[in-house]
């Protein structure tokens, strides 16, 4: 594909000035972005998750994201079909015990799955951006909170990385950052959703499996959707209050 | 991925709280029980322990004064930790801990403990020399007042820090218990049980501890055991123990009972990674066989020689016994996944900043420390009344 | 009064505490950062500084600011939903730099393998094949235009790669 000189010479300058302002905006200094009009969520859709891994390198890349640490991860579940004999005993309910892999944390993929028994699906799971989050109720200093947009973020000039943040998150998406020392999780790609743009790992998902959604949009199609779709959270029981929804969750999801 | 069983969520695969995070609670436990064992003179006038009362002090601020060093060794941003006392979050158990702690060691235990000595530290900044002396004299804070009236007001005054420090060493040790047993996300901790096991646990560790440390510091002294006190000290360890391994069986069995969507992964995990501490090591001989020991000297009448070996040995199976209660609850709280689908492994390295060498070190510590202070504030009043060429 | 008299040690440890208070309220004054408090108990200015991040992904809608005849023929297409950076990563550095930072055409046995290996774990509907058996060791762009991949598509352009090469 090529494009003529001509075009270039109108199509940059254009393209730069869009760039620019697009680079430009912080929450508190451009007049686009008020961090009250916002309350950030994500759909995930079981359905159409790949388990490619185009969203966890893209993290990655996006967010320098130390390798063996995961701001988010793609797991593949394997509920087998339900064992003929009967069995008082519960691992073998398949509802209970499915099989999980997550290799690389689903990074490069995942092996090709030859087993046609079954039903396999792919969960992309990330920090849940959770309102009523434990983890930053643990915080003994204040370094990690909920923005006033709804985002869960840690201050990391702050963070004295005592890991409590870390034991308290029901999710396993926080780590201690190995260099930095500090708790790091995803921040929902705040420095880009709040310059108009969507998450890298919305970005670069193939199938739209994972959509941004601000709840707070009354034109977000996430309105409509939650009106004709059941969606799930994970761990609903200890009542976190997670914005993460996961449209046709399994019950074996961990 | 090595050393993982099943499935754990990626990031919880390594292990955040090590070693260090397991002697924090069992330092702070010592400190917490010692101090029970001094308030049982002080507040509640059981006169037989009287010769361990300012052992039982001084042990507990040799071990307080270690106590936060595991906490900031472990911190990715340790010179960050004054935020704590800045901007405590108030939400967070952990928060609680820098105020706690202050409160405990100025406005109790150094408190009582200068109360206490306050007229030998007065005769000992008069009579030593050079160094020592300065050192007497900063503690005196200008005041030379020994009259029997200061005294006697000082004698009231340490009661009742005694009696505010009975509470506070609760405090002092239960929201370490409340850390871990508020955090719902984790099914091994997440109890209301949590800070009452941890302070009865605690009371053993700390009254063992001290007794132990009475016996040995006599041996080194020559001088004879004062057999009633200990005899009365390993009645209140071996109540105190069956309450605490009453709590722990309760708890145990209100896990197997109720069977949750835990249950089967914590089980497993108890019957495998931490079979040998938690099975062997926390229970069997860190609790039933120091129990039945015990037991054998309350209501057999048995001579001298064998009560003193029963004492050291139950004294020295409680002791190894709640250090392996301290990690079944921290390590074992991290082997599981959250998914209850997995294990990892906790891989203790040597030399690092959270390895086991330094394990060992700040175990040391406070022995040194408590060196150091009886040294400096002799505990048995036949020694300090001499106040010999204490300028060495 | 006597009891002063006599109780004097016990307001100088007092003291002692006042003056450590006193001192304590200073430097806290100085030390906690200044935006603390601002929206919550968290440091305010940490939002400002955690959105200044740098942008790696450039996004497609600044991709189609300029390579609108792609954007045209892949909105017609298969992978009318698949983003620019999907396939061809980050490139906000071209998007600063057109001119000087040119961007590296991605490996198609790899890229394309990724998503469209045959796996009992996809979902039934999507097109998936097995490599070797699907194109005997050709490159997957003898056939299929990226941009637009399915069969139908007429095939514009040249492809690119080294393997095989066959036009």
């Amino acid at each position: 594909m090529k494009i003529s000189r001509r075009q270039l010479m109108i199509l940059l300058p254009a393209a730069a000035v869009a760039w620019e302002s697009v680079l430009a905006g912080t929450p508190e200094e451009s007049p686009n972005y008020k961090m009250s009009e916002h309350w950030w969520g994500m759909l995930v859709d079981i359905d159409k998750c790949i388990g490619c891994g185009n969203c966890v390198r893209a993290c990655q890349t996006e967010n320098d994201v130390p390798d063996g640490f995961f701001r988010t991860w793609v797991e593949r579940y394997h509920r087998s079909d339900w064992p003929m004999s009967e069995s008082g005993d519960v691992t073998t309910n398949p509802l209970i015990a499915p099989e999980v892999i997550s290799p690389d944390g689903g990074k490069e993929g995942f092996p090709a799955a030859t087993d046609e028994s079954g039903k396999y699906f792919f969960v992309p799971k990330m920090c849940n951006h959770c309102a009523d989050s434990p983890c930053t109720q643990v915080c003994p200093v204040g370094a990690t909170f909920i923005s006033p947009d709804g985002v869960v973020l840690v201050d990391q000039k702050y963070c004295l990385g005592c890991a409590y943040c870390v034991q308290a998150c029901p999710y396993g998406c926080r780590y201690i950052h190995p260099t930095k020392e500090v708790a790091d999780k995803c921040t929902l790609c705040y420095h880009r959703i709040t310059k108009g743009l969507t998450t890298a790992c919305c970005e670069a998902c193939p199938t739209g499996a994972r959509q941004l959604v601000d709840l707070k949009d009354p034109k977000d199609p996430i309105h409509a959707f939650l009106k004709t779709h059941s969606v799930q959270v994970l761990k609903p029981q200890m009542a976190t209050g997670a914005k993460l929804f996961y449209n046709d969750l399994d019950g074996s999801v961990r | 991925m090595s050393g993982v069983e099943g499935y754990m969520y990626p990031n919880e695969i390594t292990l955040y709280w090590s070693v260090l995070i397991v002697l924090y609670p069992y330092i702070t436990g010592l400190v917490a029980g010692a101090f029970i064992l001094a308030s049982l003179e002080r507040v509640f006038r059981v006169e037989a322990v009287k010769p361990t009362y300012r052992l039982a002090l001084l042990t507990a601020l040799a071990f307080l004064l270690v106590a936060p060093l595991p906490l900031v060794l472990h911190l990715g941003h340790p010179f960050r930790s004054p935020e704590m006392y800045f901007t405590p979050h108030s939400t967070s158990a952990m928060a609680m801990f820098g105020y706690v702690y202050m409160w405990y060691l100025m406005a109790v235990l150094v408190f009582e403990i200068w109360l206490d000595y306050r007229r030998e530290i007065v005769l000992l900044s008069q009579s030593s020399k050079g160094l020592l002396r300065m050192i007497y004299k900063v503690m005196t804070l200008g005041s030379t007042n020994i009259s029997p009236r200061s005294l006697a007001i000082d004698e009231r005054v340490g009661w009742i820090v005694t009696l505010i420090g009975i509470p506070s060493a609760f405090l002092l040790h239960g929201y370490v218990g409340f850390i871990f047993g508020s955090i719902k996300a984790n099914p091994w901790w997440s109890s209301p049980l949590m800070p009452v096991v941890f302070i009865f646990s605690a009371m053993v560790s700390g009254v063992a501890g001290v007794m132990l440390l009475y016996m040995a510091i006599s041996k080194l002294r020559k001088q004879t055991i004062d057999m009633r006190c200990v005899d009365t000290i390993a009645m209140y360890m071996f109540y105190i123990f069956i309450i605490d391994f009453t709590l722990e069986m309760l708890d145990l069995v209100h896990r197997i009972y109720e069977a949750d969507e835990s249950f089967r992964s914590l089980d497993f995990m108890v019957h495998t990674q931490l079979y040998f501490s938690q099975i062997v090591l926390q229970i069997g001989l860190g609790t039933i066989l120091p129990l039945a020991l015990l037991f054998l000297t309350q209501v057999v009448k048995l001579p001298e020689i064998a009560r003193k070996r029963i004492y050291v040995l139950s004294g020295c199976l409680a002791l190894v016994g709640i250090f392996a209660m301290r990690w079944n609850v921290v390590i074992g709280g991290q082997l599981f996944s959250k998914s209850f689908l997995g294990y990892t492994t906790y891989k203790l390295a040597l030399a690092t900043k959270e390895g086991l060498f330094v394990a060992i070190a700040l175990t040391l510590l406070p022995l040194l420390f408590l060196w150091i202070l009886v040294k400096l504030l002799p505990p048995w009043p036949e020694e300090s009344a001499h106040a010999p060429a204490a300028g060495d | 009064m006597s009891v002063f008299k006599d109780a004097g040690h016990l307001f100088r440890f007092a003291g002692l505490f006042v003056l450590a208070f006193l001192i304590f309220l200073v430097v806290r004054h100085y030390v906690v950062p200044k935006s603390f408090g601002q929206y919550g108990h968290y440091r305010g200015a940490s939002i400002g500084e955690i959105a200044q991040r740098p942008v790696k992904f450039a996004g497609h809608e600044t991709c189609e600011g300029c390579h609108s005849d792609v954007a045209t023929k892949k909105s017609a297409g298969k992978h009318a939903h698949v983003n620019c950076e999907a396939c061809h990563g980050a490139l906000a550095t071209h998007a600063d730099d057109p001119g000087t930072v040119t961007p590296v055409l991605p490996d198609t046995a790899t890229l394309c393998a990724r998503c469209h290996t045959a796996s009992a774990a996809k979902p039934k509907g999507f097109p998936q094949v097995v490599p070797a058996d699907h194109s005997q060791g050709l490159p997957c762009e003898t056939c299929h235009q990226p941009h637009s991949p399915g069969m139908d598509a007429p095939k514009t352009d040249a492809p690119k790669t080294d393997a095989g090469g066959v036009k």
